[in-house]
């Protein structure tokens, strides 16, 4: 099967700092891929570089068909790459419900013209949008939160808000900065449940960076190991578990 | 929704709209002619209506979208002396080659053409200093438009044509109640429409976290240029109405402090609240029009004018206001049905 993304040889500095060196990554569809590493790793700065935060000094990133190296992150996410953010980024000010919609307006039809004079056409597609959002709050236990402000909401609900309004786009591949921060072993235990179900539901190709092992070692197909930018391993949980480059770099850090 | 009862009532709310407007249109003009509204309390209901417009358009780009423009008063001044040079210089000489002068067909037409031009002028200066300045990060955007708004009103004062420093007269008096409340709730509904869609959501996108924002597919730079470019199109609306119902224009109705002025009846109104700031407009306009009527005091021996007055007073206001409700009158709350829904219930209750 054609991989849905490629990245080639991808590096990023800043200023005197190369935060990613060299980075190679192939996922395919619906695969459901861990990304670990210690503090300061540059795993992050591989989420921004794949959705166009920032672009590589070198190398290429090819999603779905397309050279999409250097391409803004809006164009990005209309092509698919949705994701969260390991310091949650919700529309503070606008409701729940209104944060899910502001990802299904990726995918509407009509535009703002209709929006300004409520053309027929888009009063039906908004009809369309509403029962969806809803149906996605409800997937995610957070219809009882609708109409709060999303700044108002619990933390670990906040993270499921970040992947209610991911999954509104109707992406491809979702990519997840920590999901199961801050959350307690129970929430832990639902969020790897929903993330396999996610998967499995809207077949979507997942990237997940994690720093609890229970989650990355319990769901994970393929683990990539980053330090100092570097990859220093990759393979399945099992193999991860035992590569003595992996435990090295974890030593002085959480115990694998 | 079927089709037909999509019409039905789409014509329904126009028809109720249009029956509301030619209504207070005609209830006006009929306690003017009957002598219960004096010119001057008709001149403060007009100048209600403008600066609601130039109120709630600043808030699309300063409230609803999170920019912060502080030179709202040059797009008004654009399309206040490019619609006056339009109906001054082209239309009512060519009216008057045909003795078309002064029906009430051809003052409609002179009003809607300099309608037309204003907002069209203000939304093109709209356009060329917000696709630079808007790439640019906030105080930026600040700077670009506060340079903007006196670039305007010297190049004003060194057009001989319209007056330069002297000011612009003999503008024809065309602005009607209805012309003026006819923009003020178009943009309105237009504000609210796009507030109330998924589509609109874009611009509060924008303004609670660009990053996310552009991870949710949102073109950033798009949303923050059409705002502008609205804002201004109605700012240049609010010019060219204020322009044909005065008749008088003066590069100095177009300082910055006009600009704080629509400013504070944004923040005032609370960032981002379309009603708010419709009341803040109504609200300040009435102040500042009763705060001409201070005497003349003297203090330690100088004399402070009323004008001088009346803006100690405005501030001294502000301040106590802003202290008692920093978020503004409404916050980022609408007042409408659904407030009186809740104060029905609470009241049962
Ligand atoms: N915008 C930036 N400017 C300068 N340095 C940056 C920037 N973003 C990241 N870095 C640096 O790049 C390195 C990698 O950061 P990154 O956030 O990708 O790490 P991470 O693996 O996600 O770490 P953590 O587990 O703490 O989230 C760090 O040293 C960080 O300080
Ligand atoms: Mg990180």
């Amino acid at each position: 099967m054609e991989p849905i993304l490629i990245v080639q040889n991808c590096t990023m500095r800043f200023g005197g700092l190369t935060a990613v060196r060299g980075f190679h990554l192939q996922l395919q569809p619906q695969e459901l891929v861990g990304l670990i590493g210690p503090n300061g790793a540059g795993k992050t700065t591989v989420f921004n570089l794949l959705t166009g935060v920032y672009r590589p000094v070198e190398g290429r990133i090819l999603f779905d068909g397309h050279d999409i190296t250097g391409w803004k992150p809006h164009a990005i996410a209309q092509l698919g790459i949705a994701r969260t953010f390991q310091n949650i980024r919700l529309f503070g000010t606008l409701t729940v419900l209104q944060n899910v919609k502001a990802g299904a307006r990726l995918h509407m039809r009509t535009g703002l013209w209709h929006a300004a004079w409520r053309t027929r056409s888009m009063l039906m597609e908004e009809q369309e949008v509403e029962a969806e959002a809803w149906r996605l709050l409800r997937e995610m236990g957070l219809e009882d939160a609708a109409h709060y402000r999303a700044q108002d909401l619990p933390y670990g609900e906040q993270r499921r808000l970040e992947i209610a309004r991911a999954l509104a786009m109707h992406p491809k591949l979702l990519l997840l900065d920590e999901p199961a921060a801050g959350m307690n072993p129970q929430e832990t235990a639902d969020l790897m449940e929903l993330i396999r179900r996610l998967r499995d539901e809207y077949a979507l190709t997942i990237l997940l960076i994690e720093h609890d092992m229970k989650v990355v070692m319990g769901i994970c197909e393929r683990v990539i190991v980053l330090d100092y930018g570097e990859e220093i391993a990759q393979g399945t949980p099992q193999e991860i578990r035992t590569n003595p480059r992996v435990i090295e770099a974890y030593l002085g850090e959480a115990p694998v | 929704m079927s089709t037909a009862r999509f019409w039905a009532w789409r014509l329904f709310c126009v028809a109720l709209g249009a029956a509301a407007l030619l209504g207070a249109s005609a209830a006006v003009s009929w306690l003017r002619a009957a002598g219960w509204l004096d010119d001057y309390t008709y001149r403060v209901l007009m100048l209600c209506g403008i600066n609601i417009l130039l109120a709630v358009s600043l808030n699309l780009i300063n409230g609803i979208t999170g920019q912060f423009s502080i030179g709202h008063a040059g797009f008004q001044g654009v399309g206040a002396y490019a619609s006056a040079a339009l109906t001054v210089f082209v239309l009512a000489p060519w009216l008057g080659q045909r003795g078309w002068q002064g029906s009430t067909l051809a003052d409609t037409l002179l009003l809607v053409a300099a309608i037309v031009f204003g907002g069209i002028t203000a939304g093109i200066a709209g356009l060329v200093v917000g696709i630079p300045s808007l790439r640019l990060r906030g105080d930026y955007l600040a700077i670009a438009t506060l340079g903007f708004g006196e670039i305007i009103r010297v190049s004003i004062l060194n057009i001989e044509q319209v007056g330069g420093a002297r000011g612009f007269s003999g503008i024809p008096l065309v602005t009607t109640f209805l012309g003026l409340y006819v923009m003020v709730v178009l943009l309105l509904a237009l504000s609210r429409n796009l507030l109330v869609s998924s589509q609109g959501l874009a611009f509060l996108a924008v303004r609670d976290d660009e990053i996310a924002a552009e991870a949710v597919g949102v073109n950033t730079t798009r949303i923050k240029v059409i705002a502008f470019v609205l804002g201004a199109t109605f700012a240049g609306v609010a010019g060219a109405l204020y322009a044909h119902f005065d008749g008088y224009l003066n590069p100095d109705n177009f300082r910055l402090d006009q600009s704080i002025i629509i400013l504070t009846m944004v923040v005032l109104g609370g960032q981002g609240s379309v009603t708010g700031s419709v009341l803040s407009a109504v609200l300040l306009t009435a102040v500042l029009e009763w705060l001409r009527f201070l005497p003349t005091i003297t203090l330690g021996g100088r004399a402070f004018t009323p004008s001088e007055l009346r803006m100690v007073f405005f501030s001294v206001m502000l301040i106590l206001l802003m202290l008692w409700r920093p978020k503004g009158l409404l916050g980022q709350r609408e007042f409408g049905w659904h407030v009186l829904r809740q104060y029905w219930r609470l009241l049962k209750s």
